[in-house]
């Protein structure tokens, strides 16, 4: 089967991959904990770029980070921890109620309904930015919360991804509850979402990292740091020349602290999700 | 089950919240969308000036402008460029965690983690590694013994496309890795016992057997790649904002500076009407291609 010399270009391989995907990353975090400017900018310019130094560590960047009050990091993180949140709990609810009627339920017009949620996931967030915002400036939701997270609350993929999932789960379930008197409500809320929670956790991770991450409409529907999500204020945070890498990295390993805990606690969701994805 | 009156009014019910917030904010604007595209529509209405139906000039400017094509062939290129080099990448990466690697969990774990990453946080990263005293440019002096220059990745016309292509596989690989290594495992085990009892090589077994398994694998995975590459914006907008001369100008980040920025949401509808158009002819081929498989009841 597997030669030994196979076996040990395998291993090299693997670990030059590891390597290519890790160094950015050490590169990230390294920068982060040193405390010298300019150490940092001759390090940049060779290997040591991905190490930091035992004499060289310092909690500097990370202390003026967070005493910038012209960018307030926790706030930031607090906006986007409110609207991600917002938007998973109430999507949740509100994509898997319609998804458990168009997989459960028999009405008329049914069928309709469900090419019409196929045919919408079609459609990229993108190219309805534009009228979006002019309804958001109708509606006086410009720089809130709100225009941050009612538009993404009803989302066709999440909807599709639950329908597929209910379509699969015996129907005597249902009938059994029937008999026994539960209502509709009822039997999606105690027998179909308990049974669920593989593909619960598939929508949440998908839709936390796609709003965590959000740029283009929070740079179109914010002005000020009120509001602001944690991606748009390092984008600016960034392109304030001149860089100062050890307080961008300090800032960008802030950024990415919360989604990396829940990435390493919940590991294999994140990459049943990434299927799921895929599958679209 | 029988099919009640109140069960009828019920399922609607149910559906209302779902069904309304999606006519409110996808619909209603993807519809607003086509309709501003033929007319002068201002972000900032001026009173005086009332909007009006200009047909499709807004869609003749943006032919003439030669901004826009310009636009639409590097993001073209972009996709061209990245779908090939990301599938590769997933699927080598798949194939080597799929082997008989000792702690594969672990490795797996490790080359997913660039997808976890925030493309604001990449592109941050990246533009250390891309600057003038970045460390490609030393490896690259490294390699060279001296003999090529430093190169300005992001600034320079021949290298700023490839800069951004290399960054956004980088980061966006382990998907297509784990599409792929689902691909793999549902390849039957009795095609490749078949295929060594014949005596074939691993080089054969991977073009016979591992390929033709995968082509429905290979087929998903270009697809939702071609469009994720067109949306392409995030990290142009924040290194090299089209620049160098436009050479890594985007469809999204035209809509963008027309409809937002410049304010002509006219222009920038027309923008999106026209990326959208690309996004729906990928996904009709991706459909025709693919033989419906998912059984929709």
């Amino acid at each position: 089967m597997t030669t030994k010399g196979e076996k040990l270009a395998l291993n090299i391989v693997a670990l030059v991959v590891a390597a290519i995907v890790l160094a950015p990353l050490f590169l990230m975090f390294a920068t982060s904990f040193k405390g010298d400017e300019q150490q940092i900018l001759r390090d940049l310019g060779n290997a040591r770029a991905f190490l930091v130094m035992p004499q060289d560590f310092s909690l500097t960047n990370f202390r003026e980070v967070l005493a910038n009050t012209t960018f307030p990091v926790l706030r930031y993180m607090w906006n986007s921890g409110v609207i991600v949140v917002s938007i998973v709990v109430v999507g949740i609810f509100v994509n898997s109620l319609a998804a458990f009627v168009l997989a459960r339920m028999q009405f008329k017009g049914r069928n309709l309904v469900i090419m019409f949620i196929i045919a919408i996931i079609i459609i990229p967030m993108e190219a309805v930015a534009i009228p979006l915002l002019l309804m958001m400036t109708q509606f006086g939701w410009v720089d809130t919360y709100r225009a941050q997270i009612v538009p993404f609350i009803a989302h066709p993929f999440s909807i599709f991804l639950f329908y597929q999932f209910f379509a699969t789960i015996p129907k005597d379930l249902d009938e059994a509850a029937y008999v026994a008197g539960a209502s509709r409500l009822r039997t999606y809320w105690s027998i179909i979402m308990p049974l669920s929670l593989p593909t619960i956790a598939t929508v949440a991770i998908l839709q936390s990292l796609e709003y965590w991450n959000a740029y283009l409409w929070p740079l179109m529907v914010t002005r000020g740091s009120d509001v602001r999500p944690v991606s748009l204020a390092l984008a600016q945070f960034f392109g304030t020349p001149p860089p100062i890498w050890g307080d961008i990295m300090a800032f960008s390993v802030l950024m990415s602290l919360p989604i990396l805990a829940i990435y390493f606690a919940f590991q294999r969701w994140f990459v049943q999700s990434s299927i799921s994805a895929g599958v679209k | 089950m029988a099919l009640t009156a109140r069960d009828q009014k019920s399922a609607w019910m149910m559906l209302l919240p779902a069904l309304g917030l999606i006519a409110l904010f996808i619909l209603l604007p993807f519809l607003m969308s086509v309709v501003l595209s033929f007319t002068d529509q201002r972000l900032v209405p001026n009173a005086n000036v009332p909007t009006k139906f200009v047909g499709i000039r807004n869609y003749e400017r943006l032919w003439e402008a030669g901004a826009f094509l310009n636009a639409f062939f590097r993001t073209a290129t972009f996709a061209l460029l990245v779908v090939p080099l990301q599938c590769f990448l997933g699927l080598c990466a798949a194939m080597l965690i799929n082997s008989k690697l000792p702690m594969r969990n672990l490795f797996r774990g490790i080359y997913f983690l660039p997808t976890v990453i925030s493309m604001v946080v990449v592109a941050a990263v990246w533009a250390s590694l891309y600057q003038r005293e970045g460390f490609f440019n030393y490896a690259l002096q490294g390699i060279s013994f001296g003999a090529a220059g430093p190169v300005d990745w992001l600034q320079n016309p021949y290298t700023a496309m490839i800069s951004l292509v290399v960054m956004s596989a980088w980061q966006g690989f382990p998907f297509q890795m784990i599409v792929y290594l689902a691909g793999l495992q549902g390849i039957s085990k009795d095609l490749y016992e078949a295929a060594q009892i014949e005596g074939a090589n691993r080089w054969q077994e991977f073009w016979n057997v591992t390929m033709p398994a995968l082509r429905n694998t290979h087929i998903l995975v270009a697809m939702t790649t071609t469009i994720f590459a067109f949306k392409l914006f995030t990290q142009v907008q924040l290194l090299t904002q089209g620049g160098p001369s436009g050479v890594t100008d985007t469809l999204v980040r035209v809509m963008y500076m027309e409809g937002f920025r410049a304010g002509k949401v006219g222009v920038g509808a027309a923008a999106a009407v026209v990326f959208f158009l690309v996004v729906l002819i990928i996904s009709l081929i991706q459909r025709r291609l693919v033989k419906e498989e998912r059984a929709i009841q």
